[in-house]
């Protein structure tokens, strides 16, 4: 019986509540509007969070990696015209950091060469890296087809290169350059393998690692045979030389929990080696830490934001209510001439809140799930909605009718009968 | 229960309100018995008490002193939910201005007093609409108020007072809104029930109203000035004059 009463007010309710279509749906509109902005937030700050953190994953959350920098003096002197800066990280350094630091699995060294890459009558200029074989275990970088460096490569100083994806789509759009001869600078090197490509770092922001749109890798000895360590850079009519023994060292810690001390262990031994701040250490797990606290301070601004508007909406369907139970006395007091208990006025009036608030969440809801899918499709961001947004908006939404329903409902129910059936 | 047994014993109901800084005695000191099946009209001019003996007998409100007794129950004890269910099966209103729920149908109006009630009876739908045909809107169920006349709404009001067979039928000026020939059928009807043995009061300041009851009980400045017997009221029986 209860519960047939309980429908049967549900049912009067929405009845009362079509009685003034047009005000019940703009009540829902404050609810509607701030439960499809919490979900749709939600889903873009999660999206966008993901997607940072994914990247910084793949850059390898146990490396350290220690960059050479131009210190900062050097580029103030641009009166000469000719010069040979000496700056970064030497070979020494990357002996220290693989062999002596506690916690590192391996390390190995990149040098990056300024060199035009030719196959044919195509070429271009990627980044040309001397590195060695362990490069690809230790960065997670897979193979699409052949082979990396080898040890064997690095004894013998061969002439052998990697390309990656897009330099190998670059030079040989059709057919695979496995093979091939490559000319490298003023060098002919045998492809032996290619990379898969690597979803571009953000690209507003200077990444760590690699340089993934253009990349090419030969043995490090190779290299140095080949192309020396002075590198010319020719710039706005004046020529450079650097002297750059190493462009960067990645360090694999043995565990997450080693990556600090590794990290804290290579600027230590750099402030002492280096009489310049010609270096930088990146560490991705550093970076991903900082990306979880700017999502966990994203997520409070979000749900503060959301708060606000659901209280905003909250308050209006009460204001509303309010309205209802004065333009609804006289029939307050017909229902309790009648026989309803306070109770029963409180439950009609609350039930109509509920429905409000509970149509305007759901409505919300549907509005929520529709943006992330717009945004997706039409703003190339990636989204996530988690199963529990949707819900907690369901569940907030309800909470907002009962909360602000309950002073309305209070209200009419101990209105005296009197004095409401003499209402007008 | 049989004729003549109390339904509504009042015992020196003094009911005092507080207006500004003074008081005014409503009631005072009023003491009558109203008996199973007894048609009375009560009369008085504007401020003689009678309205504050309506909402007393229809326990929508309480006396500042004295008791009252519905069907032998004393509502004096009687918490406010208590006193709610009292009035969902004891009292049957009927208003002057019909006070029907507007977004309920007829039928559904007519079950108004029984939705409230803790445990209500199996048959209040079937007894709805007996109760419907019995006032002549049997095939007006689905109709809202707005769609009814002012005297097919003061039926429906008329039914739902009865649907719950309550201890007394109070009608508050219910033909004050009605031309004179809706009137007289409403009257006619309250004659009816009277002769069905229905405890009818009749509250009005229409002589010829208050005429129609069996007797009438005249209010002064909240006591009892005269009580009288109407020779109508009591020839008439459930025909009209």
């Amino acid at each position: 019986m209860k519960r047939a009463s309980l429908l049967g007010t549900v049912r009067l309710g929405v009845n009362s509540l079509m009685l003034h279509k047009l005000r019940s749906i703009l009540t829902t509109l404050g609810v509607l509007f701030g439960v499809s902005s919490v979900i749709a937030m939600l889903a873009i700050g999660e999206g966008a969070s993901e997607e940072a953190q994914e990247q910084i994953r793949k850059l390898g959350s146990r490396n350290v990696i220690i960059r050479s920098v131009k210190p900062a003096e050097d580029l103030v002197r641009g009166g000469e015209a000719t010069r040979v800066s000496s700056y970064g990280l030497t070979d020494t350094d990357f002996a220290r950091v693989s062999e002596t630091f506690p916690g590192v699995l391996r390390a190995v060294p990149v040098r990056q060469l300024q060199q035009e890459v030719r196959l044919n009558d195509r070429a271009l200029n990627p980044r040309v890296l001397a590195t060695t074989p362990e490069y690809v275990a230790v960065t997670g970088r897979p193979l699409s087809e052949g082979r990396f460096i080898s040890v064997e490569d690095q004894l013998r100083f061969a002439n052998v290169c990697v390309l990656g994806y897009e330099v190998a789509r670059f030079l040989s759009p059709f057919e695979s350059t496995l093979g091939k001869r490559i000319k490298i600078g003023a060098e002919y090197f045998t492809c032996v393998g290619v990379l898969l490509p690597r979803v571009p770092l953000g690209a507003d922001q200077p990444q760590p690692g690699a340089d993934v749109t253009g990349e090419l890798f030969i043995p490090l000895e190779t290299g140095r045979r080949w192309f020396g360590d002075i590198q010319t850079k020719i710039r706005s009519g004046s020529r450079e030389m650097e002297e750059v023994q190493l462009h960067e060292i990645v360090a694999e810690s043995e565990s997450d929990e080693a990556v600090p001390v590794v990290a804290a262990a290579a600027r230590e031994m750099l402030s002492r080696q280096h009489k310049q701040i010609d270096y930088e250490v990146v560490v991705p797990l550093e970076q991903l830490l900082r990306a979880q606290e700017t999502k966990r301070i994203f997520t409070i601004v979000l749900s503060s934001i959301a708060a606000i508007s659901l209280l905003v909406g909250g308050i209006g369907i009460m204001n509303v209510m309010l309205a209802t139970v004065t333009e609804r006395t006289r029939e307050i007091g017909i229902r309790r001439a009648l026989g309803a208990k306070k109770s029963h006025i409180v439950t009609q009036f609350l039930v109509e809140t509920v429905v409000l608030s509970i149509g305007g969440g759901l409505l919300g809801i549907a509005l929520g799930l529709l943006i992330p899918v717009l945004v997706e499709r039409f703003a190339d961001m990636r989204t996530i909605v988690r199963p529990t947004a949707p819900l907690l908006a369901f569940a907030i939404s309800a909470a907002i009718g009962i909360v602000f329903g309950l002073y309305p409902a209070w209200r009419a129910a101990n209105m005296d009968p009197v004095e409401a059936l003499r209402h007008e | 229960m049989s004729a003549g047994e109390p339904v509504a014993d009042l015992r020196d109901i003094t009911r005092v309100y507080r207006m500004g800084g003074h008081e005014v005695r409503a009631l005072d000191g009023f003491s009558f018995t109203f008996k199973k099946g007894e048609y009375w009209s009560i009369m008085g001019s504007s401020g003689s008490g009678k309205s504050t003996l309506l909402n007393l007998l229809g326990c929508i409100d309480r006396a500042t002193s004295g008791s009252y007794r519905v069907r032998g129950q004393g509502i004096e004890d009687l918490d406010d939910d208590q006193l709610s269910e009292l009035r969902s099966r004891e009292i049957g209103f009927v208003f002057q201005s019909y006070n029907l729920i507007p977004q309920l149908d007829v039928l559904e109006n007519i079950l108004v007093p029984l939705f409230y009630q803790d445990d209500p009876p199996a048959d209040g739908e079937e007894r709805a609409r007996m109760l419907a045909d019995r006032v002549g809107l049997g095939s007006r169920l689905t109709h809202k108020p707005m769609e009814l006349s002012g005297g097919q709404q003061q039926r429906v009001a008329i039914a739902r007072a009865l649907v719950n067979d309550p201890a007394i039928v109070l009608a508050d000026e219910a033909t004050g809104n009605l031309d004179s020939k809706t009137a007289l059928e409403i009257l006619a009807l309250f004659d009816e029930l009277h002769a069905e043995g229905k405890t009818i009061l009749l509250v009005t300041h229409e002589p010829k109203v208050g005429d129609r009851a069996e007797r009438t009980l005249r209010l002064r400045d909240g006591r009892i000035d005269e009580v009288s017997e109407n020779r109508i009221g009591l020839a008439s029986g459930g025909g009209a004059p």
